[in-house]
């Protein structure tokens, strides 16, 4: 699947971006929130990377500045080897075309006031990617993709439901005939039959036109349905990251047990140990010192509380930012029995 | 003092509401969401646009509604109470119309009294003389609303001044509303120095006295000026003043809007700033400009008249409702020709009905495409 | 406090509630909606019932039925709600506000639109209080500060001053539970109570509803759309379609043999951590049009085993095991076919 020709299609290096918010009189110190800090990042062309974490956890940002929508405080992207800073605003507005978005709400991601086919049109006109009758042609053939109708183009979106306008809004994203896809929980805000809809399409218009997905999500279990690599956020950070198999099979960040555990099987009888975790989700405002996970951590250590930990690959491709679990380098079993570990204190 | 109970718990336990009962689930009429049912907010919309729609169509043919040319004098006439309309019997709408009136005549030179002359008849026709409703022959004098001191038809004067006053507020809100969403869209998209450059010249004119100002400038106005060029002197420096109010709310809408996810679906899609900023931002903000467009209208259309009252508005030959209240200012006047406040009653009326328009407006333009659970 | 005596409640009733073919209609601008078209749904004290569906089901228009909730523009047409032997529809509106917070309760999905920004959260827990059980001031606070600290919330003497927007969402949603539980009602209506909170957020609430159940011998409706949830926290499964209740089933049986194809459907469709699958099952179309309704079965458009007789005829609910209903013709449990005798197999 992943065609490894030169080099990842999408790269991270020191990614960092904070936010101001808040003002106070004299603008002094205002408050910091502290959105993503310090990613690496490495996407192979025609892989789909999950990202998972909860509010707050820097996901949205982080998708959003792999595309330039946003500036980083620090740090740099590189798009099939080129540093997006480094561009020119003609050279990145042409760049645009390769990488696209498709966001969560499927009632505000279109606008109410055009009609569907000048929404999916609009790429189209913008990058002359076709003229006159063409792109009334090119508008038919992308709706017929996503599994719409050519005379759907004359509606408006209030005419559709929401699985129908994330599809508009995937039909959207393909007219400039993007390689890399950043989906911003585009299932979240469907009905669950739905949902599977718009999952399937995703998967099959990545296997027909080899596309990368960067693939934010809350849902575990959306996220592991269809990525091939699974990265864990909190607090801005990556803790885990890893093959898809290798996360939910040996989970080795403590939050990520927790997320695991949390998420709601529609099995009655299968209840397994669940890890109720303390505490609220903190603010990114002001993160705790050490690692970030550390006061709602059921097994963290003195050093925990001081030192923060670094992500550090261990064998099977699978990388961790904790002190107590870190990934055994050689690939070592007895994972199984350490699975749940009895809490300490 | 106990209630009696309520009729429907006396039928005891476990009673199943007949079809057609209606429970009552509530005891405010208004939505939970702030809306008035729908059925209200039809009568509102649909008595409002009526209304409007009646003073606006009269505006533009007030020379077939009018009976006279709002200069003209009746200086045999002068302060004469409204003509009063009788509706005839059916067997004269054929040689006289549906209506008719008894002519006036002045009983009294000095103390200004009129009396009916029952001996005439004038008969009223729908369309006679090329108008809306007149007598047949111009020689007879109907007043639908009385005269003033110099005998001029304060109905006719009415008609000819609502041409002035509709449009005012009109003309008023395209330019103070076209040029306060152009600033207010430009300085909430681009933000930074223009934002605050923008923002700082709107507070400037905004912390102007605004009346006083509009004062100020109405009085250096050359009188030589053609009428046309008095009126549209008059809205310019209306709208100078209103439309910084209209660029700050805008900006601050817009710094909303540019956050929408549509809107940042066209930057990722490469839509250069200015596309964007007049193709998406703009029209997300009709929702309020329209709003508050019908309810701009009618404080232009007071400042006009507060103007005229004054003397500073339009002038003579022209006329406006404003400047036809300056007559009714005097308490002696009022008292003894109370028909004179007709032209305050319609602006009141068009105040209102703008007024409800403009809320039921706001309701349905509100996002409705958020899905029931 | 009772009711106004002429209508009292029947003591010791099995069924906390009953709702009898509830049919509720809007009045839009667009002409009148049917949203409940014929809902029965009972439950039994100290159960739990989740309520299934997805938008437009009309899950929350129940919710807000029973607790005579729903705006002006509504209209119960039909049907019966019964609170503990009470008929609750022809009951005025103060005798209904009796029973609102002391012995029906309800928690909404938005905590934060749910609380008033200008009142601290001692202070809302209060008002209940003070409304229902005449507490005086001092009173009602004390009981206040131990309804936070029922809920778990860390240090509830400091934390019941706080506002509304100090808190986060989890807390929030404490808040108003405890605001909810307060007068210790029979029934609590928790609608979509997890929905916006993060998914440890949610485990940790769950966990505290379940606690306070058993605790309190509260009877629950649990409405959501996450049959997961319901999975574990519910003893009776109803699922909704375009206003009617499809199928009804203790969780087990639900999970382990659904009958009606949207039940089906919808299990089908949940990616699953446990189970790997290429693509997911989904059920094509959309929930249809409430104006625009298809003749006979309104699932039919989207059933893989629609039959002549799903148009022709309207399916109702039917008891074909003890417990389970099922509103289809042509179910895809076996058990369900075979009870039903219905011999036509595909």
């Amino acid at each position: 699947m992943s065609d490894s020709t030169s080099g990842p299609l999408v790269e991270a290096r020191g990614l960092v971006k904070h936010f101001t918010v808040g003002r106070s009189l004299l603008g002094r110190p205002r408050e910091v929130v502290h959105a993503v800090e310090n990613v690496d990042l490495a996407i192979r062309t025609g892989e789909t990377l999950g990202v998972v974490g909860e509010s707050g956890c820097g996901k949205s940002t982080l998708g959003r500045l792999l595309l330039r929508l946003i500036e980083p405080t620090f740090g740099e992207v590189l798009f099939d080897g080129k540093r997006l800073a480094a561009l020119s605003a003609r050279e990145l507005r042409s760049l645009r075309r390769e990488m696209q978005i498709v966001f969560q709400d499927p009632y505000g991601s279109l606008d109410p006031r055009m009609r569907v086919g000048a929404i999916v049109a609009e790429g189209i006109e913008i990058h002359r990617i076709a003229r006159g009758r063409r792109v009334r042609e090119k508008v038919a053939e992308l709706l017929h993709e996503v599994g719409l109708r050519a005379e759907h183009a004359d509606r408006y979106p209030h005419e559709f439901s929401g699985g129908q306008r994330q599809r508009i809004g995937i039909a959207r994203a393909l007219a400039v005939g993007p390689r890399f896809l950043v989906c911003d929980e585009p299932v979240s805000a469907l009905d669950v039959s739905v949902q599977a809809q718009v999952i399937n399409l995703l998967q099959d218009l990545q296997e027909k036109l080899g596309l990368t997905y960067f693939f934010v999500a809350h849902d575990l279990r959306v996220v592991a349905h269809l990525s091939h690599r699974i990265a864990i956020m909190y607090l801005g950070r990556i803790v885990e990251l890893g093959p898809r198999d290798e996360i939910l099979s040996r989970p080795r960040h403590p939050y990520t047990r927790a997320l695991l555990s949390a998420v709601p099987n529609p099995d009655p009888e299968g209840r397994p140990q669940r890890v109720i975790l303390e505490g609220d989700v903190p603010s990114p405002i002001a993160p705790p010192p050490g690692c970030a996970f550390h006061p709602r951590c059921a097994y963290a250590e003195e050093r925990c509380r001081v030192e923060r930990p670094e992500l550090i690959e261990g064998g099977r491709g699978h990388a961790v930012a904790c002190h107590v679990f870190p990934v055994p380098t050689n690939g070592a079993q007895g994972d199984e029995a350490r699975a749940v570990p009895p809490a300490r204190g | 003092m106990p209630e009696p109970p309520s009729s429907a718990s006396r039928r005891g336990p476990a009673a199943i509401p007949e079809p057609g009962d209606f429970v009552q689930a509530g005891e405010l009429s208004i939505e939970p969401d702030g809306r008035i049912p729908p059925r209200r907010a039809r009568l509102q919309i649909g008595l409002s646009g009526a209304v409007l729609l009646v003073f606006y169509l009269t505006a533009v043919f007030a020379p077939w509604v009018a009976l006279y040319p709002p200069g003209e004098q009746h200086r045999h006439s002068p302060n004469a109470p409204p003509t009063l309309v009788h509706p005839n019997s059916p067997t004269r709408w054929m040689s006289e119309g549906l209506l008719f009136v008894y002519p006036r005549r002045m009983t009294d030179t000095l103390r200004r009294r009129y009396e009916e002359d029952r001996s005439h008849r004038i008969g009223l026709r729908f369309g006679a003389r090329g108008r809306l409703l007149a007598p047949e022959r111009a020689s007879d004098e109907v007043f639908l609303l009385g005269t003033d001191a110099l005998g001029r038809d304060l109905f006719s004067r009415l008609v000819y001044g609502s041409r002035v006053s509709l449009s005012i507020g009109i003309v008023g809100v395209v330019i103070s509303l076209g040029l306060g969403t152009i600033v207010g869209v430009i300085a909430g998209y681009v933000g930074g120095r223009t934002d605050n450059l923008l923002m700082r010249l709107c507070e400037i004119l905004m912390a102007l006295p605004s009346f006083y100002f509009l004062l100020a400038l109405a009085a250096v106005i050359p009188p030589g000026l053609s009428p046309a060029a008095t009126f549209m002197l008059i809205v310019v420096l209306m709208s100078f003043i209103r439309w910084a109010g209209f660029a700050r709310v805008i900006r601050g809408m817009v710094g909303g809007i540019r956050e929408l996810e549509y809107v940042q679906a066209a930057r990722a899609l490469g839509v250069p700033d200015l596309t964007t900023m007049f193709r998406h931002v703009m029209p997300a903000t009709l929702s309020y400009t329209v709003v508050a467009a019908t309810l701009a209208i009618p404080g232009f259309i007071l400042g006009e008249s507060a103007l005229s009252l004054l003397g500073l508005g339009v002038q003579e030959p022209s006329t406006s409702w404003g400047s036809l209240l300056a007559d009714a200012q005097n308490l002696k006047n009022l008292d003894k020709y109370p028909w004179i406040l007709a032209p305050g009653v319609c602006i009141a009326i068009t105040t209102m009905a703008f007024n409800f328009l403009g809320d039921r407006l706001r309701d349905r333009l509100d996002p409705r495409s958020v899905p029931r659970p | 406090m009772t009711v106004a005596g002429s209508v009292a409640s029947v003591p010791g009733s099995e069924r906390i509630l009953e709702v009898r073919d509830l049919v509720v209609e809007f009045e839009t601008e667009r002409g009148v909606t049917r949203a409940l078209d014929g809902v029965s749904l009972p439950l039994l004290r100290g159960q739990t019932l989740g309520l299934v569906g997805e938008s437009g089901c009309g899950k929350s228009v129940t919710a807000l039925a029973v607790l005579r909730l729903l705006g002006d523009s509504a209209r119960v047409v039909r049907g019966e709600i019964l609170f503990d032997g009470l008929s609750l529809l022809p009951l005025a509106e103060r005798e209904m506000r009796a029973l609102r917070g002391k012995r029906i309760a309800m928690i909404f999905q938005e905590p934060m639109t749910s609380l008033n920004p200008v009142f601290t959260v001692g202070d809302q827990i209060a008002e209940a209080l003070r409304l229902h059980e005449r507490m005086g001031k001092r009173e009602a606070w004390a009981r206040a500060v131990e309804m936070l600290r029922l809920v778990e919330i860390p240090e509830p003497e400091r934390r019941a001053s706080s506002y509304p927007h100090e808190l986060s969402g989890g807390m929030r949603q404490r808040v108003m539970i405890a605001m909810a539980i307060s007068c210790g009602p029979d029934l609590l209506i928790a609608d979509e109570p997890t929905t916006a909170l993060d998914v440890t957020i949610q485990a940790q609430i769950l966990d505290l509803l379940r606690g306070l159940r058993s605790r309190l011998g509260m009877s629950m409706i649990l409405i959501t759309h996450d049959l997961g949830i319901v999975a574990v926290e519910a003893d009776e499964v109803a699922i909704m379609y375009a206003g009617r209740v499809v199928e009804r089933s203790p969780t087990r049986s639900l999970f382990d043999d659904p009958a009606h194809p949207y039940s089906a459907g919808l299990l089908a469709s949940i990616p699953r951590l446990d189970l790997r699958t290429e693509q997911l099952a989904s059920i094509p179309g959309v929930v249809p049009d409430p104006a625009h309704l298809p003749s006979g079965c309104r699932f039919r458009d989207r059933c893989a085993n629609a039959q002549p007789r799903c148009a022709a005829e309207d399916p109702r609910l039917v008891e074909f095991a003890p417990g389970r209903s099922v509103a289809c013709f042509f179910p895809v449990s076996e058990r369900a076919r075979a009870a039903a005798g219905n011999g036509a197999a595909e």
